[in-house]
């Protein structure tokens, strides 16, 4: 059922059993620790999601659009019992899905989304992304400084980032003779990894291990420049098994591949299974990826929606869902409280937010030039 | 008067499902494939022609090509595993009839999906097949089932095979037996028989399978991701893709019509077979 969960949820979603059986176990810890108070209790004292302001208290009803098994079970009904604000989760499986049904319903039909940072920058230059009111999150202090810096939204004024992280080479270092360092280990690999390698297929990190290794960036709309990494990636096709968003690690635990193209956070589901899997940004840099929190400008209850985020902004929060997906959250107070034992064993889990942003840079909208990056995608994967 | 009433109700319902969600939709998509995709995703309203000569950039025709040949491959094999077996079956006993049939739509009960990713643990280099045979020494090297267009056709034709049977065994047990027994007694060897009066009698089933296993064989966007590897795309993936991934809702329709036209054509070309065949099954009944 690995695959299968991981084809609902899709990419940039999460999540072996593995994951979701280490979480149940973890979310008994969670729910100790972030035991829901009693409604009286809620009621009696100030909670640190009451606003300074004379505001009415948030109520009503919101709803969520979020991938598949991305939030620990119990935080929406944790949120619910707390604050009395009702929660409706709706599922996508993909960025591209849920955009797609906003773009179908003109900007409206939820009041929070899960989106990609890229796709988080085109909901707020299309005008459908709310502008933040940082008085309603007071817990975006908890955030890292780094994460409010981050290009594709300065200043987080649209979208608070959820989780962050790198895109690398994982690999079997008991099957692999050599260590890998580089995209060329992946572009251009030796005979012993021919045919016994996957990149990933989604236009953004189709093209990311050829602009890194020619030193562009991974936003570039220059033509010229996206040819070149079109050569090197046609040529590099020649020695790939597949191109894999969904199931690279689990072909890495079967030993079908020995190294692929990976996000961190995948890495792990196949370190879950295999600790003789590996995790390695390539000295030549990656992506900095991250998905955020976005309120869309059409919602009718944007009090209750900050007051979504700011919950999910609680360190003890943060912490639930970094144990749970084993992806990084750009929380400081939140990544100070996960399980030790559990960046021992994910050792990219432990990297700082100083760390990802001296190796990464994040994915921006592509705007005109999504057409371009299209075509060469096409011409790629069409390509013999 | 009470007529024309008679036939409003009673053609109502259909017709305006018809036309809310089909004829609709259609004038919308025709309609998007005139216009430009914004910067940031959506439609401007720009009239432009600029989708259409994208369409014919060879890099599309290419991919157009390869998926018409997969569709084309796995219909006619198919084909070929179809006919006998539709064949064995409408010429069981009645009572065996059903239960066979029963058999053969038995995996639409279970996701697509997950019968596909079956294939995978089938055919990859360390999977059921090559393992064994590796161990047994009978290969030296895996064969390369999985990732290509072998692998492609072989999900399609899996996934599509019943959509050929079942039009097929309906035009096979249609078929009067004394017509065969007459041809028998005549001196017609069975062959003989088969190929001049099955065959032709059955031509409307033909048709009809091949148009299933045909349609959404050429439209499907899972079977070469996940089977193909990814490494060639079908036109499935190409509007997948446009309308998803580029957000390039104007392209992604062109695109689709493009594929819809070509399908009418091919339906044109089967409704054209079933009138030829149309007097002869009519003399027959």
């Amino acid at each position: 059922m690995t695959v299968m969960e991981t084809w609902r949820t899709g990419t940039r979603g999460i999540r072996s059993w593995a994951a979701v059986g280490m979480a149940a176990v973890l979310l008994v810890g969670a729910c100790t620790g972030v035991a829901s108070p009693s409604p009286s209790a809620t009621q009696a004292t100030a909670t640190p999601l009451a606003t300074p302001t004379e505001t009415p208290k948030p109520s009503g009803k919101i709803v969520i659009s979020n991938w598949d098994l991305y939030m620990p079970e119990n935080l929406l009904s944790d949120f619910t019992a707390e604050t009395g604000i009702e929660v409706e989760l709706a599922l996508h499986t993909t960025n591209e899905d849920i955009m797609g049904k906003i773009e179908a319903a003109a900007g409206s039909g939820f009041d929070i989304v899960f989106v990609s940072a890229p796709f988080a920058e085109a909901l707020a230059k299309r005008g459908w992304a709310a502008k933040l009111d940082k008085g309603q999150l007071p817990n975006s202090v908890n955030l890292a400084p780094e994460a409010d810096l981050l290009d594709y939204d300065p200043g987080n004024q649209f979208s608070i980032p959820y989780t962050w992280g790198t895109t690398g080479l994982c690999y079997r270092s008991d099957l692999v003779s050599f260590t890998p360092d580089s995209w060329n280990d992946l572009l251009r690999p030796r005979e012993e990894l021919k045919g016994k390698i996957t990149m990933m297929a989604t236009d953004r990190w189709l093209m990311l291990p050829a602009l890194l290794v020619l030193g562009y960036s991974i936003n570039t709309t220059d033509p010229a420049e996206l040819e070149q990494a079109k050569q090197l990636l046609l040529e590099a096709k020649k020695s790939l098994l597949a191109y894999d968003d969904i199931t690279f690690y689990a072909k890495l635990v079967s030993a079908e591949a020995l190294l692929v193209e990976a996000w961190d956070g995948w890495c792990n589901y196949g370190i879950a299974e295999n600790p003789d899997i590996k995790y390695v940004v390539p000295k030549e840099g990656s992506d900095l990826w991250s998905d955020t929190m976005v309120i869309l400008e059409s919602s009718t209850n944007k009090p209750a929606a900050h007051a979504f985020l700011n919950y999910v902004l609680r360190p003890e929060v943060g912490k639930a869902v970094a144990e749970l997906v084993y992806y990084k959250v750009p929380n400081t107070k939140a990544m100070e409280l996960v399980d030790p034992a559990l960046l021992a064993q994910y050792p990219n889990l432990g990297m700082t937010a100083a760390e990802l942003t001296q190796f990464g840079q994040p994915e921006r909208d592509l705007g005109d030039a999504a057409p371009l990056w299209a075509q060469i995608v096409a011409e790629i994967t069409a390509g013999q | 008067m009470g007529r024309t009433i008679r036939r409003l109700v009673l053609l109502g319902p259909g017709l305006g499902w018809w036309l809310a969600f089909l004829v609709v939709p259609l004038l919308v998509v025709l309609a998007y494939s005139f216009f430009r995709r914004g910067t940031f995703g959506g439609v401007v309203f720009d009239f432009t022609l600029d989708n259409y000569v994208r369409a014919l950039d060879p890099l599309y025709v290419r991919v157009l090509w390869f998926s018409l040949r997969v569709a084309v491959i796995t219909t006619l094999v198919a084909l070929l595993i179809g006919y006998p077996a539709a064949y064995y079956i409408a010429t069981r006993p009645r009572r065996w009839r059903t239960p066979l049939l029963v058999f053969i739509i038995l995996p639409f009960w279970t996701s697509f999906l997950i019968r596909t990713y079956a294939w995978i643990v089938l055919l990859n280099r360390e999977g059921l097949i090559n393992r064994p045979l590796l161990n047994l020494g009978i290969i030296e090297q895996p064969l390369p089932l999985l990732y290509n267009e072998f692998a492609i056709v072989i999900g399609l034709l899996y996934g599509y095979l019943p959509l050929m049977i079942l039009p097929l065994y309906a035009a096979i047990e249609r078929l009067n037996p004394e017509l065969r027994e007459a041809a028998t007694n005549l001196g017609a060897r069975p062959i003989k028989v088969f190929f001049t009066v099955t065959v032709p009698l059955t031509l409307t089933g033909v048709a009809a399978g091949c148009i299933f296993v045909f349609v959404p064989s050429l439209g499907n966007f899972i079977v070469p991701d996940l089977l193909g590897g990814g490494r060639s795309i079908m036109v499935g993936n190409l509007i997948q893709g446009q309308f998803l991934k580029a957000r390039d809702w104007p392209f992604g329709a062109t695109l689709s019509l493009a594929l819809i036209a070509l399908m009418l054509l091919l339906l044109v070309v089967q409704a054209r077979i079933i009138n030829r065949d149309r007097p002869a099954s009519g003399n027959a009944a």
